[in-house]
């Protein structure tokens, strides 16, 4: 580590070798220009901010394992007769989809943990797509000038969800099959294309003998593709902005403090993927999924109770399955609102509202400053809050389509389960949100009052006359600081709605609709301390005149029992 | 901490204390700790080395049949060493770089994201005098008639997908006929009215699926047999005839309370196939429609809004069950021609 002993690269023998070829490569393409700007480039740290990396190693690890997969698998559903190694299904016709399927699993060494880590994988991917975009949501990090990074991840997350459905259906095994049989009943749901869209898409009638060999095409190139492309573009645009940082002492909006990229950030990052790849492996070997030999070849007039999608289906699957039965005939159409409401409107819904969240939040509060330094969740109340509604919204329609499964494990009737949650799905979202309301307003007046009144030392006083009292301290200047770093909240006024001639004020339906949002977004909100504020707090916490002792600079509290804290 | 800072106010309550101190590592300072350290994560390598041979050997030497504690033996002992050798790699780079690497956190200035005026100007100006000497605004002509052949050029991307599938075909058939017999779905053999007991249910399909043509060949296999079973795939149950209330013009669709019914859910078309033969309820395992039985297969729970079609049956001069005719309403799932097809078939009859 210590600097004397260290030759530079160039002066090594391996960097005197290397020195020609590395000059000839940046003569043709320029690379020290570039490596230049990055190989130091910084990147703060915090747990919160691998989510992304989960993401993007176990997309990795797809890729790689996928890669592997396509040397056996046939995506035909030509049929032939298993005569493989796994004796149960021994004569039995099947689509070579499926047969080759078993025959990774059974025939080729390694073939069984290659799918499984494949499969772990997959599921992997959406989940830290998904909570990474929760930190990102909470954080305000998708705030100008990032906001079409955060349609690129909402993007991300769709083609997620398709890639993750179509290689889910291409074994062919009952289950898969089961699982398209579904996506057949959405198609034809769709008003008045419906039979085309499910003719073109089957080649012909339900099954046809066309969608797996297409949906192979989807799962391999046409979705992979996109998704490396907007991968590409996401990470692009996070170099370009610089990623965001927390609050703390020195970390302003105008700098980003970390670790650099050469070595320590790259160090970590390439790390962690090893870490992901062995993780998802570890899961492979001990952790059997979707194992398609127990559910036998695909078969139209048969189905396995309890069928479930993966878990990431399983929001779509509880809207199907909470819907009331609603269909209608209208001009002498069908109209089955019961399956396309909840199939193809629950996910546009989502996605919809997804994207066109920091627009609205933005059209709200007025705000076109860049924002570089993240927002603690306490700090707006009412985003939070609608966050955790969503959030509610979502487990109501996951537990929704695993109701079945929660009847028969908890013994509870499964009509009741059903009605509760499609009222659930109105009611729990609002509760959620005032409940989440509320502690967010309660931590930001803790953060005033620890401020204003500083923290509780555990120490109790006795006055001459007999009082006892608790001794507060102010709290040490890092955590005042970082605690009173956000915006102070705006001050609300009505929109004019004529100027003084009574001339009524153009725009200004939109204007009220908008001072309406600014009043729910803002509702009930704890400023920060003034200025004012603190410095009275601080002649008064000051006043030492009174206390018994001098508690010293490096006195952090007492807990309950007498230990010492540390901040 | 002061409201004044060189004599301007400054509007934030707590100033900024600045970059915390950097605090020495106990390897930054003790180089028995570095070492240490240096010796743990050189192990690590080491291991991982050690497992990613030993990967190799249990490939050849690990019969793909042996189990172990119920696992896969070839399965768990691969993918032990491999993710164990990947997450020893992994742990290691890490840990070197939080005990050993430079831990100095450095600052770095951001830049506006937005281009400088001077820029967005000089863009400006080459963009206008491109636009110029295209003379793109100047010969709206050539503009608008290059466009309407873009636009167009939308039309041969469309029209190529017509032959991604046929075009939609009526769906008011199945395989099902005047005759054709109900045969059990597992052995493919003929159905008596005295085969089935009050409150049993047989999974049924119609005759035909078993059938051979002259040649020893199947009548129906491959694509064709897997759509007519999605359509024509039924459940039979016995029921006490008394606790039956057909609806107008079914009182002699069954055989003494035995009743037939397509297997296919009118929401999405799962085969349906929980019975409750206390209540004669049938419960589709996909989105939980529930179906009475006794009632003309009415929908009394879920998403499903169609009830159940039902199969009228007969006996033959054999005496087994079969099929008056097809299905008099429309199986499978629901699409917008439905109501167009239904009243064709209730034209029919």
């Amino acid at each position: 580590m210590t600097d004397t002993e260290y030759t530079n690269i160039e002066d090594t023998g391996l960097g005197k070798k290397a020195g020609g070829p590395v000059e000839w490569l940046d003569d043709r393409l320029g690379l020290a220009g570039m490596a230049k700007k990055n190989l130091r480039k910084v990147f703060p740290e915090h747990w919160s901010f691998m989510l992304g990396e989960v993401a993007l190693w176990s997309f990795v690890v797809l890729l790689l394992t996928g890669v592997f997969l396509t040397f056996w698998f046939q995506p035909s559903m030509n049929e032939t007769v298993y005569n493989g190694p796994y004796n149960p299904l021994h004569g039995l016709t099947m689509s070579q989809a499926y047969a080759s399927t078993l025959d990774i699993s059974f025939s080729v060494r390694g073939g069984l943990l290659i799918r499984q880590i494949h499969h772990w994988a997959a599921m992997l991917f959406v989940a830290a797509m998904m909570l990474h975009m929760l930190r990102v949501f909470f954080t305000g990090a998708y705030r100008k000038p990032r906001e079409i990074n955060w349609l690129i991840g909402v993007g991300l997350l769709s083609m997620g969800l398709v890639e993750g459905f179509a290689g889910y259906s291409l074994p062919d095994d009952l289950l898969s099959g089961t699982g398209l049989r579904f996506v057949d009943g959405l198609l034809r749901s769709i008003p008045l294309v419906g039979s085309y869209l499910e003719s073109f898409m089957f080649g012909g009638e339900y099954p046809g003998d066309v969608i797996i060999p297409r949906l192979y095409m989807a799962h391999i190139l046409l979705v992979p593709a996109l998704l490396l492309g907007l991968i590409g573009a996401h990470m692009l645009l996070l170099v370009y902005h610089k990623h965001t940082q927390w609050p703390g002492p020195g970390r302003t909006e105008k700098n980003v403090v970390g670790y650099p990229m050469l070595p320590v950030y790259a160090a970590k990052a390439g790390g962690f993927f090893f870490v992901v790849f062995g993780f998802t492996a570890l899961m492979g070997a001990i952790l059997q999924v979707n194992p398609i030999w127990a559910y036998g070849p695909y078969n139209p007039s048969e189905v396995t109770a309890g069928s479930q999608p993966d878990w990431y289906m399983g929001f779509s699957e509880g809207a199907i399955r909470l819907m009331p039965n609603w269909e209608s005939t209208i001009f002498g159409f069908t109209w089955s609102w019961n399956i396309f409401i909840p199939g193809v409107g629950a996910m546009g819904l989502l996605f919809t509202a997804l994207g066109a969240w920091p627009f609205i939040e933005s059209w709200i509060t007025g705000d076109k400053r860049e924002h570089h330094l993240l927002e603690r969740p306490r700090n707006a109340p009412v985003r939070t809050a609608l966050g955790v509604a969503g959030m509610t919204a979502f487990a109501v329609l996951w537990i929704g389509g695993g109701n079945d499964i929660i009847a028969t494990k908890f013994h509870l009737n499964i009509y009741t389960i059903t009605k509760t949650l499609r009222i659930g799905l109105f009611v729990f979202p609002v509760i959620a949100f005032m409940v989440t309301k509320r502690i967010c307003v309660g931590l930001q007046r803790q953060d005033a009052n620890s401020i204003l009144h500083g923290y509780e030392t555990g120490v109790i006083e006795r006055t001459p006359s007999g009082a006892f009292s608790e001794r507060h301290a102010p709290l040490p200047a890092e955590i005042q600081y970082t605690i009173t770093t956000h915006d102070r909240l705006p001050m609300l006024e009505a929109p004019a709605e004529a100027d003084k001639n009574g001339v009524a004020a153009p725009h200004s339906r939109a204007a009220k609709l908008r001072a309406r949002a600014r009043k729910f977004y803002y509702h009930g909100a704890v400023d920060k301390p003034t200025v004012e504020d603190v410095h009275h707090a601080e002649e008064h916490l000051g006043e030492i005149a009174g206390h018994p002792v001098e508690l010293g600079d490096d006195f952090q509290g007492v807990s309950e029992t007498g230990v010492p804290r540390v901040h | 901490m002061s409201t004044k800072d060189n004599g301007v106010a400054i509007t934030e309550p707590v100033k900024d204390p600045g970059l915390p101190e950097h605090l020495p590592r106990p390897t930054d300072v003790d180089p028995a700790q570095a070492r240490r350290s240096e010796r743990q994560i050189s192990a690590m390598f080491g291991i991982a080395t050690v497992l990613l041979l030993a990967f190799c050997v249990a490939y050849f030497a690990i019969d793909r049949s042996e189990t172990f504690l119920g696992f896969s033996a070839s399965n768990f002992t691969l993918g032990a060493t491999l993710g164990g050798a990947l997450l020893l790699m992994g742990v290691g780079i890490i840990q070197w770089a939080k005990k050993l690497m430079g831990d100095h956190e450095i600052i770095e200035m951001r830049h506006a994201v937005a281009s400088s005026d001077e820029d967005r100007a000089a863009v400006l100006e080459d963009l206008n005098t491109g636009i110029n000497e295209s003379g793109f605004g100047r010969r709206p002509m050539i503009r608008n008639s290059l466009l309407g052949a873009m636009g167009f050029l939308a039309l041969p991307a469309v029209v190529m997908l017509r032959d991604l599938g046929p075009l939609p075909h009526d769906e008011d058939k199945t395989v099902w006929k005047k005759g054709m017999r109900v045969v059990n779905d597992v052995s493919g053999t003929p159905i008596k009215p005295s085969d089935l007991e009050v409150g049993s249910l047989v999974n049924a399909e119609p005759a035909i699926m078993y059938e051979t043509d002259a040649d020893g060949q199947p009548v129906l296999e491959g694509t064709a047999l897997l759509q007519a079973k999605s359509k024509a795939a039924v459940i039979m149950v016995r029921m006490r005839p008394e606790d039956i209330t057909p609806s107008k013009g079914r009182e002699n669709w069954g055989i003494d309370g035995i009743l037939c019914y397509s297997k296919i859910c009118t929401h999405v078309g799962c085969p349906i196939s929980l019975y409750e033969q206390q209540t004669h309820h049938v419960l589709c395992p996909c989105h939980q429609s529930t179906f009475d039985l006794a009632d003309n297969g009415k929908v009394i729970f879920g998403p499903a809004h169609r009830p159940l079609p039902q199969l009228p049956l007969a006996v033959d001069s054999e005496g087994y069950i079969v099929a008056v005719s097809d299905f008099p309403e429309i199986v499978a799932p629901s699409y917008p021609r439905l109501a167009h097809d239904q009243k064709k078939l209730d034209e029919k009859s």
